[in-house]
């Protein structure tokens, strides 16, 4: 069979696949959300926070959207499909197809046409690479989770700074990575300072949004503030690189 | 055997099922495409393109698994290690879940809470990147447009600027030696960047977490 990288069987293969992590998406929703009428939470703030989580994720799905579109110059429209609905991010599927590519001679980003042996190939780097997390969930989630339970039984007080601590410590490594390329400034370049600008007019509008909820009463804001402050930051970020870029 | 197992016992069961199907799902891809166009994979191509990305992003995967599954919660890390996007968009939507909700994750309402949060996630990911692969031709000029590319080029400065404030603010006394050391780190030494920023993640929380237990041991928290 000739082999096409935007070939209709390639579609269906995707598609079947993703189907599957659509289902078990859908699973998962539906056992929390039983679970939760069981033991009697509250269903209307369980549909407002399930309305903020799709709320919040448009914009980085749109931006997820765009990494298909770049991946798909090379690799077709099936693939990055694929690859950008399950397991990967962003920048590890296009670390991952750029490394493919270039152990067999290509460039990533000038490839006209892939045989069917070097896309699968790439389909292999790309899957193999990105694997261990998850079989390594099933094997060591539950050992993680009892730890932590007993943990808890064990001084609570620790164990709620301990989760506090956990959240703060992956929020101060993306708030250094933020300031990454600020030397840049020193030798004249203010294209530095474009990141920390962004995440400082995210960080006030959300400041603003927590005021407007505590001084206005404007509870509404709150389920909203992150949506709210993500749009505003990158709204920001076409000003300021125009000015600074 | 337990015949009247747990809520979290049957997350544990079904999320191992779920989880070791799909990676059998996954690995279906290639072999599907290797054996409907009869192309076996150019194995120099293959053991040098493992090589260059295999190593580094197993060990990732390791010290992701040990840092983000307290924090994702059982059914949420299922969901996530599976649907991807973890640091960029799935946790951020669980803490941001969990704290609209006032919970800890390790209670049950924390883990159906951040279950809930990221199910959600997914399927509007999935629906949004299945909307885009439908409407590629007329979207691509417009995703593609120039004007539009900072927005996109600024996502996480502007998704962790909200979410920082509001765990800060909450937490300063534990979070100023971390963000001290990592604003240190990344402006110093040039290596640090986005492609290492992952492995940056799991030096933050051990850090934090020595700090959080000299604080707790002062009797400073």
């Amino acid at each position: 069979m000739e082999f096409h990288v935007n070939d209709p069987i390639l579609f269906v293969l995707a598609g079947v696949i993703i189907l599957a992590v659509l289902a078990q998406s859908v699973y998962f929703l539906v056992k929390a959300w039983r679970r939760a009428a069981a033991i009697g939470m509250d269903m209307g703030k369980l549909r407002r926070i399930a309305g903020t989580a799709a709320v919040f994720t448009i914009a980085p799905a749109v931006a997820i959207v765009i990494s298909v579109i770049t991946l798909a110059k090379d690799l077709g429209v099936p693939l990055p499909w694929l690859r950008l609905s399950v397991v990967g991010s962003m920048s590890y599927e296009t670390i991952a197809a750029t490394n493919a590519e270039s152990a067999m001679g290509l460039t990533f980003g000038q490839v006209t046409s892939l045989t069917a042996q070097q896309y699968v190939t790439i389909v292999c780097v790309m899957t193999v690479s990105i694997m261990v997390g998850i079989w390594l969930v099933p094997l060591i989630g539950k050992k993680l989770q009892n730890g932590l339970i007993s943990l808890e039984n064990r001084d609570k007080k620790w164990s709620d700074i301990f989760s506090n601590a956990m959240f703060i410590g992956m929020i101060s490594a993306f708030l250094g990575y933020v300031f990454c390329d600020f030397s840049t400034v020193f030798s004249g370049d203010t294209s530095g300072l474009i990141p920390p600008l962004v995440m400082l007019v995210s960080a006030l509008m959300m400041a603003v949004s927590g005021l407007a909820v505590k001084k206005l009463k404007w509870r509404w804001i709150s389920d909203y503030a992150l949506p709210i402050s993500l749009i505003a930051g990158m709204a920001s970020a076409i000003p300021i690189t125009a000015l600074l870029g | 055997m337990n015949k009247n197992p747990s809520y979290m016992d049957c997350v544990h069961r079904d999320g191992r099922i779920w989880n070791l199907s799909m990676m059998v799902l996954l690995f279906l891809f290639p072999i599907a495409v290797a054996v409907i166009y009869q192309a076996a994979p150019d194995w120099h191509g293959l053991l040098m393109g493992m090589i260059a990305t295999a190593p580094m992003y197993w060990a990732v995967g390791v010290v992701e698994t040990f840092t983000y599954v307290p924090m994702l919660g059982a059914g949420g890390s299922y969901l996530s290690f599976v649907t991807g996007n973890i640091s960029n968009l799935k946790l951020p939507v669980a803490l941001n879940a969990l704290e609209q909700a006032d919970v800890k994750i390790n209670s049950e309402e924390g883990e159906i809470i951040s279950t809930v949060a990221i199910a959600v996630s997914s399927i509007v990911t999935t629906l949004i990147i299945l909307l885009g692969v439908l409407l590629i031709t007329p979207l691509t000029p417009v995703l593609n447009a120039p004007v539009l590319e900072p927005a996109f080029a600024q996502i996480l400065p502007a998704l962790f600027g909200g979410l920082g404030v509001v765990f800060i603010s909450k937490n300063w006394k534990i979070a100023v030696a971390p963000i001290l050391l990592m604003l240190v780190l990344f402006i110093a030494v040039p290596a640090l960047n986005a492609g290492t920023v992952g492995i940056m993640v799991p030096v933050g929380v051990l850090f934090t977490l020595a700090v959080s237990r000299i604080l707790y041991k002062k009797n400073m928290l």
